[in-house]
C-alpha cells in the first residue's frame, strides 16, 4: 500500500481493497458512492474489483492473470473463495480485461503468482466476507464477534439461525470497507478450498472444443495474415514480388512492413492479409523476397563454440564470486578434476503458434492475445504505431502454452501494424516455421570447471567460468561494463558457491545476432544440467555415493553473505534426503544391473527446492529408456491445489527430459535450422516415463510458485543416471547427438 | 462446391479443393475446436474422424472427405458427457489445454475400434500427438478410466484424489 494521492479515510480504504496499491482518479467517483461500492445493480454485492455476489447465490471471481496452463485462472479465485467462505461450486470464474489500474500487476512469469499473490488475493476474499459479517449483525442486532461464517452464510450458532450470504447482499452494500492490511484472515487449519483438488475451471470449455484460445477468436469482418520475415534476424526487405501474390486466390492485400532495428519489436518482413488462413499461407509460397540479410548473417553455432574454446583460455572477464583462494587450494589437492560443459539455443514451441487479432477504428485499437506480459505488449503496440496506451483496449485469451515465448510480444506489434495497414480487423497467425525460427532462444552456454578433493573425498576447491553471449552497456556512473545478454546471466550465488571454502566463479561472452529469451526456468535450465553433472563427477572421483556426497556439501555451514531471498541449504538438504528416501536410493541404486542406474539432481529456482531422481536403463545398442522419476519439492507452507500442482511437476520434469534427449536450436548463416517438429521433437506418449511420483516437503514459508522449479534437476538427473547405468559421462546436450551404446 | 457431414450435419462449401480440411472446419464452418499446431501432420493437435477413422485435417484436402462423415471435438458431446469427457474433466487432465481436442479425437477412435485397451495399445495410439504440456500420464489414465480398465487413481496421482 503505497498511495498517498488522498487523505480521505474511505477512498484509501477502498483503494487498497482493490489490490493493495494504486487506484486512479477516474475510479474515485464511482468508488465515493455508496460506500465504495462500484455495483452494477441495485441487488448486487460488488466489494472490490474482483468478487460480484448475486441474489442467485452465484459467486463471481475475477481471474487477472494470463492464463497459460499454469492453473492460475482457477488458482487465484481459490485464495479469494475460501477467505471468503462460500462453497467452490458457488464460484463462477471470469476472465478479466487488461486493467493494470483495477487489478494491478497481470503478468504470468518467474512462477511469481503464488508469492505475489498469495496474501492479497486472500484479503480481497477476508474483506468481503467481514462485510457480510457486519451486515449480518446490523440486520440481527447482535455483536459481530458472535458470528461465524461458512460455506456462503453466516451462522449465528448461541441462537441456531443462519443467513445466506445472497440475502444480505443489499445491507452488505452499505458497509465501509475494512483496512487491507488488518483484515482478519483464516487460520490455514480452517481452509476449505486451499489445499484441495480443484480442475481447473475452463476443462468444460477445453474438452468441448469451446472458442477459448487466442487463436479461436473471430471479430466480425476478419480477415487473416501471414508475416515473413528475414530468416537472419532484423534482416530488411529490398524488394518483394508483390503483384504476384496480390493476384493469388483470396489475397487482399500484400504490403512491405518497415520495420525497427530491436529485434524484441516490429522488424522488417512481408504481410499477405487474405480472406482465410490458408489462403494467405498458399499465396505465401509464391512469395519471393531480396533481402538485405545485415550484419549477423555469417554467425554459426560452430562458430560460437569455437569463440567459447578460445575464451576459455583466458581468465573470466567478468568475475563474479571469490572466496578462499581457490587456485592455491586446488594446487595442493589431494585429487583435482576438469571438466567442460555444453548446451544448445532451445525454443519454446509453445503448440499454439503465435498470434493476435487486432481492430483499429478511428485511431483506436481493440487487440486480443496470448501475451504474458500484456501491459508491455500494449506499450510496445503504442510506441509501434505511435498511438497513446490509453487508445489500446487488450482482451487476455487463454494461451495454448506460454513457456517464456509470450513474455515478449512481438506478434502483438505485428498484428496491430497489419491491421491498421489493412483496414480491417486482422487476425496474424504464425506458422509452427515463423514460430521455431522466430523465437527468443534460451541462450546456449558453456561452463569450464576445475575441482580439487581432499584427502577425505570433501570438495575443497571449485572454479567455474561461464561463457555465454553478452552486451556492453553504460552503467548509471557512466561506464560501460558488460553483461550477459537476456537470460543468459549466472547468479553470484550459484551453488555451490557459499558451500565451498575456496571457489571462484566468472564469466566471459561473445556478441550475438540471435535474440535470446527466457524458457521455462530461465538460466536455471541449463546451468542446473553442468553444475549437477558436475558434481556427480566430483563424488564418482572422490568415491562417494552421489546422494551422500550432496548430502554432506549441503550440511556444511554456508560462508559470506545470505541475501535474504536467497538458498537455504537445509531446505535443499530436506527434500535430497525426501527424495533419497522415496526412491529408496540407498538399497535400489546399488541392486540394478549393468545398463540400468539410478541418478539424483537437486536446484533451486524461482524460490523453489527440488531434488529428483531418474532411473533409466540404456540398452546395449545404445537405445535410453526412463523408467521412472521421484520428485521431491519444498514449496512452502501449503500445496495450494494439488491436482495442479502435480500436473505442473510432472509436466516441468516430462518438459526437462525432452531438451535433454532430443532439443537444440542450430544456427547457420545467421539463421535456425530447424522448424517443425519433425527436427525439434517434443517427447511422446510412448517416451515418457510411466511413472513420476511427486512428494511435497511442507515448510513453515510463505507458499511459492510451481511452473517452474521442477524442471532444472530433471536433465542432469537424467544424465547421472546414463553415467550409472553406462559408465558414459554426458558433458553435451542433447542426448541424441551421443552414442549411449555399452558393452 | 464439395459437401459433407460434420457431427452430423450436412454441409456444403464452396473452397478450393486443395484446402486443408483444418482451415474449413476453422475459418469456413467456425468449428473453432480442432487446433493447428504444425501444419505437417507430426502433432496431432488437428486431429478428427473421417468416416471413424482419426485424420490430421491439417493436411488433409476438403475434396477427400466429399460425402464423408467428419466428426470433431464439437461432436463428441456439446456437454461433456462422453466417457473420456468426463473422464479428462475428473482427472484435470489438461494444462494448457490446446492439444486435448486432438488427443481426445485420437483417444476416442481407440475406444471405438478397442474397447479396453492395454497400455501399450493405448500408447501406440496416442504417439502421434504431442502435449508440449506433457500431460501424457494423466491422458493415459483418463483413456483407462473411460474403458473402465481401471478405477483407481494411478501412478500419476499419488496419494490419491478427492472427488
Amino acid at each position: 500500500m503505497t498511495t498517498t494521492t488522498s487523505t480521505r479515510r474511505d477512498f484509501l480504504r477502498v483503494t487498497s481493497i482493490v489490490g493493495g496499491g494504486l487506484l486512479f482518479a477516474t475510479h474515485i467517483d464511482a468508488l465515493e458512492s455508496a460506500a465504495g461500492i462500484l455495483s452494477p445493480g441495485a441487488t448486487d454485492f460488488v466489494p472490490n474489483a474482483f468478487i460480484r455476489m448475486t441474489p442467485d447465490g452465484i459467486v463471481t471471481i475475477v481471474a487477472k492473470n494470463p492464463e497459460i496452463g499454469q492453473g492460475v485462472k482457477t488458482m487465484l479465485p481459490m485464495l479469494i473463495a475460501d477467505e471468503l467462505d462460500v462453497e467452490w461450486k458457488q464460484v463462477r470464474v471470469e476472465q478479466s480485461m487488461l486493467d493494470t489500474t483495477k487489478y494491478q500487476g497481470q503478468s504470468a512469469g518467474g512462477s511469481n503468482a503464488t508469492p505475489a499473490n498469495w496474501l492479497p488475493m486472500r484479503r480481497v476474499g477476508a474483506a468481503a466476507r467481514a462485510m457480510l459479517v457486519t451486515a449480518a449483525a446490523r440486520t440481527w442486532g447482535v455483536p459481530e464477534s458472535e458470528l461465524t461464517t461458512r460455506d456462503g452464510a453466516v451462522h449465528d450458532h448461541a441462537r441456531r439461525r443462519h443467513l445466506p450470504y445472497a440475502q444480505l447482499l443489499d445491507r452488505a452494500a452499505t458497509v465501509p470497507a475494512p483496512d487491507l492490511a488488518t483484515v482478519k484472515l483464516k487460520e490455514p487449519k480452517d481452509f476449505r478450498i486451499i489445499g484441495t483438488r480443484q480442475p481447473s475451471v475452463d476443462n468444460l470449455a477445453i474438452v468441448t472444443g469451446k472458442p477459448i484460445f487466442g487463436i479461436d477468436v473471430t471479430v466480425p469482418g476478419m480477415l487473416y495474415a501471414v508475416f515473413e520475415k528475414c530468416p537472419v534476424f532484423g534482416g530488411k526487405v529490398v524488394s518483394a514480388n508483390l503483384d504476384e501474390v496480390r493476384a493469388q486466390p483470396g489475397v487482399r492485400r500484400a504490403f512491405v512492413v518497415d520495420g525497427g532495428d530491436a529485434l524484441e519489436g516490429l522488424l522488417g518482413g512481408v504481410a499477405i492479409v487474405a480472406d482465410n488462413w490458408w489462403a494467405a499461407q498458399k499465396a505465401r509460397e509464391r512469395l519471393q523476397v531480396v533481402w538485405n540479410e545485415g550484419a549477423t548473417a555469417q554467425q554459426s553455432s560452430a562458430g560460437f563454440a569455437r569463440r567459447a574454446a578460445e575464451l576459455s583460455q583466458q581468465p573470466p572477464t567478468r568475475p563474479l564470486r571469490n572466496d578462499g583462494d581457490a587456485d592455491a587450494a586446488l594446487a595442493s589437492a589431494a585429487k583435482t578434476l576438469r571438466a567442460e560443459y555444453y548446451y544448445p539455443f532451445l525454443a519454446h514451441a509453445a503448440l499454439e503458434p503465435m498470434n493476435t487479432t487486432a481492430h483499429f477504428v478511428n485511431g483506436k485499437l481493440e487487440i486480443w492475445s496470448q501475451s504474458q506480459t500484456p501491459a508491455n505488449g500494449r506499450r510496445l503496440v503504442a510506441q509501434t504505431l505511435g498511438i497513446p496506451e490509453t487508445d489500446i483496449t487488450v482482451h487476455m485469451a487463454r494461451s495454448g502454452g506460454g513457456f517464456g515465448r509470450r513474455l515478449l510480444n512481438d506478434f502483438m506489434a505485428e498484428a496491430a501494424w497489419i491491421a491498421r495497414e489493412a483496414g480491417a480487423p486482422v487476425k496474424l497467425v504464425w506458422s509452427r516455421e515463423d514460430d521455431i525460427r522466430h523465437d527468443f532462444y534460451r541462450p546456449a552456454g558453456w561452463h569450464y570447471f576445475a575441482g580439487g578433493l581432499d584427502a577425505n573425498g570433501r570438495l575443497v576447491a571449485m572454479k567455474s567460468h561461464f561463457i555465454s553471449f553478452g552486451e556492453k552497456f553504460r552503467q548509471q556512473n557512466g561506464q560501460e561494463a558488460e553483461r550477459g545478454v537476456r537470460a543468459a546471466d549466472i547468479p553470484q550465488l550459484e551453488f555451490p558457491g557459499r558451500f565451498v571454502p575456496n571457489f571462484s566463479l566468472g564469466a566471459s561472452y561473445m556478441p550475438l545476432g540471435v535474440p535470446t529469451g527466457w524458457l521455462r526456468a530461465p538460466g536455471s535450465n541449463g546451468i542446473a544440467f553442468a553444475f549437477q553433472s558436475w558434481l556427480d563427477e566430483l563424488a564418482h572421483a572422490a568415491g562417494r555415493d552421489p546422494m551422500q556426497f550432496r548430502i554432506d556439501l549441503l550440511s556444511v555451514p554456508p560462508i559470506g553473505d545470505n541475501p535474504a531471498q536467497a538458498y537455504s541449504g537445509e531446505r535443499m538438504r530436506g527434500v535430497v534426503e525426501l527424495v533419497a528416501e522415496k526412491s529408496d536410493w540407498a538399497r535400489r541404486s546399488r541392486s540394478l544391473p549393468k545398463g540400468t542406474g539410478m541418478g539424483v539432481a537437486f536446484y533451486w529456482s524461482h524460490r523453489g527446492y527440488f531434488a529428483e531422481v531418474v532411473q533409466a536403463t540404456v540398452s546395449r545398442q545404445g537405445a535410453l529408456t526412463v523408467d521412472k522419476v521421484w520428485v521431491a519439492g519444498d514449496v512452502g507452507s501449503q500445496i495450494i491445489n494439488p491436482s495442479n500442482a502435480e500436473n505442473q511437476v510432472q509436466g516441468s520434469v516430462i518438459d526437462g527430459l525432452a531438451e535433454a534427449i532430443s532439443q537444440e536450436i542450430t544456427i547457420q548463416n545467421g539463421r535456425v535450422v530447424q522448424g517443425n517438429f519433425d527436427d525439434y521433437p517434443i517427447l511422446r506418449m510412448r517416451e515418457v516415463p510411466p511413472e513420476i511420483e511427486v512428494h511435497w516437503r511442507i515448510t513453515d514459508f510463505p507458499p511459492t510458485g510451481l511452473g517452474e522449479p521442477a524442471l532444472p534437476p530433471a536433465p542432469p538427473a537424467l544424465c547421472n543416471a546414463i553415467f550409472a547405468a553406462t559408465g558414459k559421462r554426458i558433458r553435451s546436450l542433447p542426448l541424441s547427438n551421443h552414442d549411449l551404446s555399452w558393452s | 462446391m464439395i459437401t459433407f457431414k460434420v457431427n452430423g450435419e450436412t454441409k456444403t462449401v464452396d473452397v478450393a479443393p486443395d484446402m486443408p480440411l483444418l482451415w474449413v472446419l476453422r475459418d469456413v464452418l467456425d468449428l473453432k475446436g480442432t487446433k493447428f499446431g504444425c501444419g505437417i501432420a507430426q502433432c496431432g493437435a488437428c486431429t478428427v474422424h473421417v468416416n471413424g477413422t482419426p485424420s490430421r485435417s491439417c493436411r488433409r484436402a476438403v475434396s477427400t472427405v466429399a460425402n464423408a462423415e467428419v466428426r470433431t471435438v464439437e461432436g463428441l458431446s456439446p456437454d461433456g458427457t462422453h466417457a473420456l469427457q468426463k473422464a479428462w474433466q475428473a482427472l484435470d487432465v489438461p494444462q494448457c489445454g490446446y492439444c486435448q481436442a486432438g488427443q481426445l479425437m485420437s483417444a476416442a477412435a481407440l475406444l471405438e475400434r478397442n474397447p479396453k485397451p492395454s497400455v501399450a495399445q493405448i500408447d501406440t495410439a496416442m504417439n502421434g500427438n504431442i502435449c508440449r504440456c506433457a500431460t501424457y500420464l494423466r491422458i493415459r489414465e483418463a483413456i483407462q478410466v473411460a474403458a473402465g480398465v481401471t478405477t483407481q487413481a494411478g501412478a500419476a496421482t499419488p496419494g490419491g484424489r478427492e472427488e
